[in-house]
């Protein structure tokens, strides 16, 4: 059986400028983050980013990576938007397709299971049809004959989740409580990579969780990154919560030049292995005095 | 109406405690349906619902489960009793069934009962980008949705909303039966008073007045010329049991007053 695991390095060396790119998690959960803050390392640049986002998007709007985004909502969940996304909106720095999050699960869907569109009454009469001029409604050839909006394949050319556990051939295990959309972003994607918390021994899922936590099969991966604390700052329960101080300081950090060039050095300058060792830095540093070892 | 402005009314209600009854009679004869309601006010209105005339009402763990019973404001997610698994895949298959009663909130909202909550000027390049369309669109051509606004004033309720999220009465006739077969603007809240549609034209009407509201400070408030019907009730007060359930159940820490000033 084949051997799917990389280095984050590997994985990187797999994208190239231009891709679209698909983002699995949701809001200010469960992201990949540990390849994301490797893309930002990276020369890759011009990427159309598809995401239920959160601080995936801020961050590679931050850092010039994206020509376009894809979205429904961009948001931290306790911080409701995220600050350099507003700002590469609000300065016209990037593209935008914006969507009903709905429309966005078919257009993954349909991709998926390699259809044109689906679809969907959501979006009718919103301005989503307004500022997508590019979306087509379509006529039922039943005797009802609703016009309904014919969501488009949302086509990846790479796909970025963040599993639990998974094992070496790429099966993938989300123990959380919403597997989200992940499978539908691999589905929807030409290049399909998965990055964990730990990998494991095939036969060790079944003592992680129930069958239905196995909801990654590797019919859907090409590459599988073993990424400790991959997913911080957004939460990956049950391995952790979000970090909280450490999200409110980021967001406070973008908003001025030289506060976000301090964070950016500190935190995105630097390898994964020193990102953590500045984190858990920052975690002591703020912990009161008398809490410190 | 009362003479007494602001918060607490000769009959010790809060202004907050009667956006929270106003909320519940949202959920008033619709069954077995998912409540969802975003905002303090609606949250208490959901569950004040379930727990006295709505009893089959649905109630969400803000998270991916539907919850039993209902439980308090901010309640620790380890003490709830799940009875469904309801992951965001999930959540639209409830969507576009219908099975699902919304109280949504409004950046802008309008007199047709449009919602923005994308972003505020030109989308293209916008003064300010809010979270997103994020589910209206979908929401209000397949169920119920209703509006809690926190804080009425001319810039959230306007003659037009800048970006046309949840869809009101005359984008959904204009869009066709698909459209209208399910849609459904059923009241807005806000600080102030209820509104509703009920309207031959289908536009915004003032429903009822907040006690210690006066008419005129609504009228000023509002952005678009808002139907006023020539007697405009007193928005009802809570039961004894729904202000018992409020303040010794679901709210007993009161995070209601800091949504909304008394």
């Amino acid at each position: 059986m084949a051997d799917k695991r990389l280095t984050l390095d590997e994985l990187i060396g797999e994208l190239s400028s231009g891709m679209t790119i698909g983002v699995g998690g949701w809001g200010s959960r469960r992201k990949p983050m540990a390849a994301i803050r490797a893309i930002l390392r990276s020369d890759l640049t011009d990427l159309t980013v598809v995401s239920y986002g959160g601080p995936d998007v801020g961050l590679l709007c931050a850092a010039g990576k994206v020509a376009k985004v894809v979205f429904g909502f961009v948001t931290l969940d306790s911080i409701p938007t995220d600050p350099h996304f507003r700002v590469a909106r609000q300065t016209g720095a990037v593209e935008s397709m914006e969507i009903d999050e709905g429309m966005f699960y078919l257009g993954l869907l349909a991709a998926s299971q390699r259809l044109p569109f689906l679809p969907t009454r959501a979006g009718l009469g919103s301005d989503v049809l307004r500022i997508n001029p590019e979306l087509r409604t379509v006529t039922s050839p039943y005797d009802d004959a609703e016009e309904l909006v014919a969501m488009p394949a949302l086509r990846l050319d790479a796909a970025l989740v963040h599993v639990n556990r998974a094992d070496a051939n790429g099966s993938g295990q989300i123990l959380g409580p919403d597997p989200f959309f992940d499978d539908l972003f691999l589905g929807a994607a030409e290049r399909r990579f998965v990055t964990t918390e730990r990998i494991i021994a095939t036969d060790q899922f079944a003592s992680e969780g129930a069958l239905q936590t196995m909801c990654i099969s590797r019919l859907l991966t090409d590459g599988v990154v073993e990424t400790p604390g991959g997913a911080h700052f957004t939460a990956c329960v049950p391995d952790y919560q979000r970090d909280e101080a450490f999200q409110k300081e980021y967001a406070a950090a973008a908003g001025d030049g030289d506060s976000w060039s301090a964070f950016a050095e500190r935190f995105l300058q630097v390898d994964e292995t020193g990102y953590r060792a500045a984190v858990d830095r920052a975690t002591t540093d703020r912990a009161p005095k008398g809490d410190r070892p | 109406m009362s003479a007494v402005s602001g918060g607490t009314t000769e009959s010790g209600v809060s202004r907050a405690e009667y956006c929270a009854v106003a909320c519940a009679d949202v959920f008033r004869g619709d069954g077995e349906v998912m409540a969802s309601a975003f905002g303090s006010a609606p949250a208490l209105g959901a569950r004040l619902a379930r727990l006295t005339f709505a009893p089959d009402l649905v109630l969400t763990d803000g998270d991916a489960a539907l919850v039993d019973g209902a439980p308090p404001l901010g309640a620790d997610p380890s003490t709830l009793v799940l009875e469904s698994h309801m992951p965001y895949r999930k959540v639209f298959e409830v969507v576009w069934s219908g099975r699902r009663n919304l109280i949504m909130m409004a950046s802008q909202i309008d007199r047709t009962g449009n919602q923005n909550i994308s972003a505020i000027g030109d989308w293209a390049r916008p003064k300010a980008q809010l979270i997103g369309v994020r589910g209206a669109p979908g929401n209000t051509v397949n169920h119920s949705t209703s509006y809690w606004v926190p804080n009425h004033t001319t810039r959230s309720f306007v003659e037009q909303v800048d970006v046309v999220s949840g869809v009101g009465y005359a984008r959904a006739a204009g869009a066709g039966p698909a459209a209208t077969r399910f849609h459904e603007i059923r009241r807005v809240v806000s600080n102030l008073g209820v509104f509703d549609f009920d309207t031959p034209d289908r536009v915004m009407r003032l429903a009822s007045v907040h006690p210690g509201v006066m008419v005129d400070e609504i009228v000023r408030s509002t952005g678009f010329e808002l139907v006023v019907p020539s007697d405009v009730p007193d928005t009802r007060l809570p039961t004894p049991r729904e202000l018992e359930l409020i303040r010794t159940v679901l709210d007993p820490r009161g995070l209601r007053d800091r949504e909304v000033r008394t």
